[in-house]
């Protein structure tokens, strides 16, 4: 094994694309854990921690541009107004220790569909900024889950950033473990509410192959809130739309049986989760007209 | 490979280091530091807890490479550590600990020194004399004293990265909350004690903390 040690993203992308194999490391929680349990022996590990750009964010008009090293516990301190559902899934993360060193670039490399960043990303809109020697480009959120712990990365690719989509009005994160702490997600679910564009986004976790959107869902309810004027009368999400959105959530994933949970149990978490998600950020989303007409 | 870094406030070099090695195994095995717990290696139990540049991290999860030119901070260097914050002010860059302070190793304290190598976490091996980067001879910090009166430690494996969880979190929180005891020590698993004990020793630490300021 080579230690690859580059002080800069250029030498970093030299040295990813001399040698293509190599697994690189930056918060170590995931690829130290496959070493230490003998589980991988790359060929060359790529250390990214002297890479100081990449643990750097910039706020934006439209998007935060996150470095793809920025650990959880930096989003949570920083960056809950601007990126609330990417904060609420970072406080999931494991434990401080893990959240003082992982960052949002390893979950999208690892890319497993348990991922705890994966739905807050999907739902509040994001491109991962992809960068070798060839060309920088960004890829949208949707196309970069591209099976089980596989992305659309090329081999001499490496993150650089994710562009994520400024909140513009609620968002909400859900997981369900054992406990609070140290918990990989049975499953996961993540919702913004988009009030300017008027529509609904989601992310599912840990019930599908790769994280996914439930896309039939938001469909749905972005044409009953747009038929029932919800976004400018405010009014209560019936039950029954509720209801429905749910059922088509668990209808998106597709999960499977294992240790942590049956698939069934699964899909019934997920429509719970897309449930009371939606009515914490109606109810968030109503209370904010309310105190804007008040304002007034 | 060699890796170069600072622990407890030495500079250090350590040889023929493989290069998947975990920070955690150089410490335990190149250094003599054997402080710091080898439970899970997944950052599950958090018994490896040091800071790396301040930062409470598992070292089972840091390769041993990523650590060169930084500044780690063991148990074993916990009590100097701590001893210097309180003669600093208080400093929460984690930068406060790391000069060393050559010939300051304090004297045992008298009834605590028997405790003191296993709360050390030097195992009662020899490891070459008292000394601040060993931990042996100095007195302890102020959350060590409290484990040790609160009756927070039994079989003793968790109770290295308790210690350093639990301090870095005092000198960020002076004042915590029951939640937030929780939480900062959310990633340190304990087997023995259902974690009561802890929670009265950090909250003891924490209120003799009050009374020293």
């Amino acid at each position: 094994m080579d230690f690859l040690r580059p002080a800069s993203w250029e030498e970093a992308l030299a040295a990813k694309a001399e040698h293509p194999t190599a697994v690189p490391i930056a918060g170590g929680t995931d690829v130290m854990v496959e070493i230490n349990f003998d589980h991988r022996r790359p060929e060359y590990l790529l250390d990214l921690n002297r890479v100081g750009d990449l643990y750097e964010w910039e706020v934006g008009e439209e998007s935060v541009r996150l470095g793809a090293s920025v650990p959880y516990t930096r989003i949570m301190e920083n960056l809950r107004a601007e990126l609330p559902g990417l904060a609420l899934a970072s406080h999931t993360v494991a434990s401080p220790q893990i959240r003082n060193r992982g960052g949002v670039g390893g979950n999208l490399g690892t890319a497993s569909p348990a991922g705890d960043a994966h739905p807050a990303l999907l739902a509040a809109g994001a491109e991962v900024e992809a960068e070798s020697v060839r060309g920088t480009r960004r890829i949208p959120i949707d196309d970069f889950y591209t099976g089980v712990k596989r992305n659309a990365l090329a081999p001499d690719e490496l993150i650089r950033a994710v562009h994520i989509k400024k909140a513009d009005g609620p968002q909400q994160y859900s997981k369900v473990g054992t406990r609070n702490a140290m918990v990989i997600a049975v499953c996961a679910f993540g919702l913004a509410l988009h009030p300017r564009t008027r529509t609904v986004r989601t992310g599912i976790g840990s019930a599908a192959p790769t994280p996914v959107r439930a896309k039939t869902a938001e469909e749905f309810l972005n044409a009953a809130l747009e038929e029932g004027g919800f976004w400018d009368n405010g009014k209560i999400i019936a039950p029954s739309v509720a209801k429905q959105f749910a059922d088509l959530c668990a209808a998106a994933s597709s999960p499977i049986d294992d240790v942590r949970g049956t698939a069934s149990y699964r899909r019934h978490a997920v429509g719970v989760m897309a449930r009371r998600t939606l009515t914490w950020t109606w109810e968030s989303y109503r209370g904010a007209r309310r105190t804007a007409k008040g304002a007034a | 490979m060699r890796v170069n870094f600072t622990v407890n406030g030495r500079p250090q070099e350590a040889d023929d280091v493989w290069e998947g090695e975990s920070l955690l195994y150089v410490l335990r095995e190149r250094l003599g530091l054997p402080g710091s717990k080898n439970a899970c290696e997944q950052g599950e139990c958090g018994s490896c807890t040091v800071r790396l540049d301040g930062v409470p991290v598992c070292s089972c999860l840091v390769a041993a490479g990523q650590a060169e030119g930084r500044d780690v901070v063991t148990v074993e260097g916990l009590a100097e550590y701590a001893r210097q914050r309180a003669e600093h002010g208080g400093c929460s860059t984690g930068s406060c600990g790391t000069p060393g302070l050559p010939g300051l190793e304090g004297t045992p304290a008298a009834g605590t020194a028997g405790a003191s190598p296993s709360l050390g976490g030097a195992d009662g091996r020899p490891t070459g004399g008292a000394d601040s980067h060993t931990g042996e001879g100095t007195e302890l910090a102020p959350i060590q004293q409290a484990f040790i009166d609160a009756g927070a430690v039994q079989c003793g494996f968790c109770t290295p990265g308790l210690l350093v969880a639990a301090d870095e979190m005092l000198e960020r929180n002076p004042n915590p909350t029951d939640a937030d005891i929780r939480e900062a020590l959310s990633g340190n698993l304990c087997r023995c004690t259902g974690y009561e004990k802890i929670m009265d020793a950090v909250r003891l630490a924490a209120a003799r903390q009050g009374e020293a300021v």
